[in-house]
């Protein structure tokens, strides 16, 4: 057994997992809100990674800057995805508000292979140091800031909902979307507003991953990568989301461990998740911390 | 009895046979008839008369084995109510169990197919037994999950699919004689469609069918007159997975090679998108939505060779990006029948119809 290798797994595990965390909870954001399931949260992580990969090497701009540009830009792009091609679709059966999402990823996926390219482009260095030791391992800087930022992310995302009035409308349109409504709430600013924060927030995630690997499509796949995650936590529940998250990278990174020392079966880091994905289905279908629909026939 | 004449009278129905014909009018019948026999034709056209037709003959050779795999996604969609987002590794899975029983035990392709088929329905009732307890969504997710499983699968299992080398796949036979050209094959993958489409057709005249669509219009309402949920939402996992195994394998003996590339994701969502593009539960809007969805491209290629040489083609690269351009088409145009067309082509073909019965009134 090569315990270097493990705990350097485990430390990996962990940071991705707070990545998928991140992303995770923009999607149950999404789906708390309006009851849409994003298919099309991956590609809001690329169009993040890209937009400040822009900014940055086309233009020079400081990272900070270019950094702040990029979230103005999300915020604007995710509200106009809300109001051009979500609104319509508002009361419209399950299947149309998922085929809509999956239609507009292949669009955004396509449109950026065409802007481009197909190859990963590596982000400008941003930090002095490469690598700090922590514990006698070396951690790269940008995993340690990228862990900074998504537990922050998450304090955020808590003191938001616990704390500020819009943060209390939002709960409340998650709960009973026309009783929110009959009592003042502003249904289509709450929409726009998770649409906004989620889009922003999936950038915050794109840079960091990007940052680290370059920036690809491939990067799009977290947004498929969420999906054991939010499961696993339960669909609509924010810390669900968040531990899944932890959970699934934790468990990837376990297998590809496992694989590495005893199994040589390749690629099981890849579809451990979906294993899993299936299993909890069946096992705990509403996850973690989920809401039991209570269904009496 | 059909009535005789030209076009239904309006809709006089006294018995529950007459509701439920699958032809309204005899004239509806040899319509359909003569369009199968006019299509029977098209090979023996090309071959005589020296008109080219071999690329049209593979369009519809296309058109064949995807509308067969649609139709049971609408089956499962359309019909029950159940998102599959994994359809094109039920396929897939039926692309290589076909070479697969062919190669290894020898069993002739002609029976091959359907067992690959039966193969295909086993594995979608496997991941369809989370059906049992879950619905809508979760659901939707769990045949994401067989999507990424099974393509792992794929490429992993080198004794049945040739691992990462894909997999030969000998031509149909019958008695010796090779359906191996576009032309002959052309009539085994007809004979597939008409079989299984008015297979569909029938199902849903039988009580079963109706109690899928009871499923999908009120599964509450459907268990209190006595269906089995459980049962018929992994039936319809069931039937849609012999459907799509079919024409996977179907496509796997028409390709003669078999490769792991093929079923991805991107494939499961252009099964989505012809049957939303045809219509959700219509059994012909499948065929129409493959119909569109085979031909977009084709359109695309039009278009860009149009354009090709002008600013506009200078500007974008329309040739280098093709394959990105077709990506966006297939992207949009879901995203536009979505809004605009929510019923399909099939609701358009219905219109057309019920103009052309009212007339000279508009309702």
């Amino acid at each position: 057994m090569d315990w270097n290798l493990f705990l350097q797994l485990l430390v990996n595990g962990l940071i991705v997992g707070a990545l998928y965390g991140v992303v995770a909870m923009c999607f149950v954001l999404i789906y708390k809100a309006s009851q849409v399931v994003n298919f099309a949260q991956g590609e809001f992580v690329l169009i993040g990674a890209w937009v400040c990969w822009f900014f940055l090497t086309k233009y020079q701009i400081p990272f900070i800057w270019g950094f702040l540009m990029t979230l103005v830009f999300m915020v604007i792009f995710g509200i106009l995805i809300q109001v051009v091609v979500l609104r319509p679709m508002i009361g419209e059966p399950v299947i149309s508000v998922i085929m809509v999402t999956i239609g507009l990823s292949i669009v955004f996926q396509a449109l950026m292979k065409w802007a481009f390219g197909v190859f990963a482009q590596p982000f400008p260095p941003i930090f002095e140091r490469e690598s700090v030791a922590v514990f006698g391992l070396e951690v790269r800087t940008v995993y340690l800031v990228s862990l900074v930022v998504s537990v922050g992310i998450m304090a955020g995302f808590a003191y938001f909902f616990k704390a500020t009035r819009m943060g209390l409308a939002m709960r409340a349109t998650a709960f009973d979307q026309q009783v929110a409504q009959s009592l003042g709430i502003s249904i289509r600013s709450v929409f726009a507003m998770a649409w906004a924060i989620s889009a922003a927030v999936s950038a915050v995630a794109g840079v960091v991953v990007g940052v680290v690997n370059g920036v690809s499509s491939a990067l799009s796949f977290i947004g498929i990568k969420v999906f054991p995650a939010v499961i696993l936590g339960g669909l609509d529940s924010i810390v669900g989301g968040v531990l899944g998250g932890v959970i699934i990278g934790v468990l990837e990174n376990m297998a590809h461990f496992v694989d590495s020392q005893w199994l040589h079966w390749g690629n099981l880091i890849e579809v451990v998740p979906f294993w899993v994905l299936i299993v909890i289905l069946m096992i705990k279908p509403y996850g973690l911390f989920g809401t039991r629909d209570i269904e009496r026939v | 009895m059909a009535s005789p004449g030209f076009r239904p009278c309006g809709d006089f129905k006294s018995d529950y046979a007459s509701d439920t014909r699958i032809f309204d009018t005899a004239a509806s019948r040899w319509f359909c008839l003569a369009g199968v026999l006019l299509l029977c034709l098209l090979p023996i056209i090309s071959e005589t008369s020296g008109i080219e037709l071999k690329y049209e003959l593979s369009l519809l050779i296309q058109i064949g084995y995807l509308g067969i795999a649609a139709l049971g996604l609408n089956i499962l969609v359309g019909f029950t109510g159940q998102i599959s987002i994994g359809h094109a590794a039920f396929f897939g899975f039926g692309a290589f169990a076909s070479p697969f029983l062919n190669n290894k035990f020898g069993i002739p392709v002609f029976f091959s197919i359907p067992l690959a088929g039966l193969m295909a329905t086993a594995v979608g009732m496997l991941f369809g037994i989370p059906a049992a307890r879950l619905k809508g969504l979760y659901l939707a997710i769990a045949t994401l999950a067989a999507q990424f499983i099974l393509q792992d699968f794929f490429g992993r299992a080198d004794w049945f699919s040739g691992g990462t080398h894909g997999a030969p796949a000998a031509p149909f036979t019958i008695f010796g004689f090779a359906f191996d050209t576009d032309a002959t094959f052309f009539y085994v993958v007809l004979a597939y469609v008409v079989a299984l489409y008015l297979a569909a057709a029938n199902l849903m005249r039988t009580r079963d069918g109706r109690a899928l669509v009871a499923v999908r219009d009120h599964y509450l309402s459907a268990e209190m007159m006595g269906i089995n949920l459980t049962k018929y939402r992994t039936m319809s996992f069931g039937i849609s997975s012999f459907y799509a195994g079919i024409g996977g394998a179907l496509y796997g003996h028409y390709l003669g090679f078999v490769s792991v590339e093929g079923f991805t994701i991107l494939f499961s969502i252009q099964f989505l998108g012809m049957i939303i593009i045809g219509g959700l539960g219509s059994i012909m809007g499948s065929l129409m939505g493959t119909a569109f969805m085979v031909l977009l491209p084709e359109v695309m290629d039009a278009l860009t060779g149009l354009l090709a040489g002008t600013s506009i083609d200078r500007a974008l690269g329309l040739k280098e990006n093709l394959s990105y351009l077709r990506e966006v088409a297939i992207g949009v145009t879901i995203i536009l029948f979505l809004v605009f067309e929510p019923d399909g082509l099939a609701h358009r073909w219905r219109q057309v119809k019920a103009y052309w019965k009212l007339y000279p009134f508009s309702y």
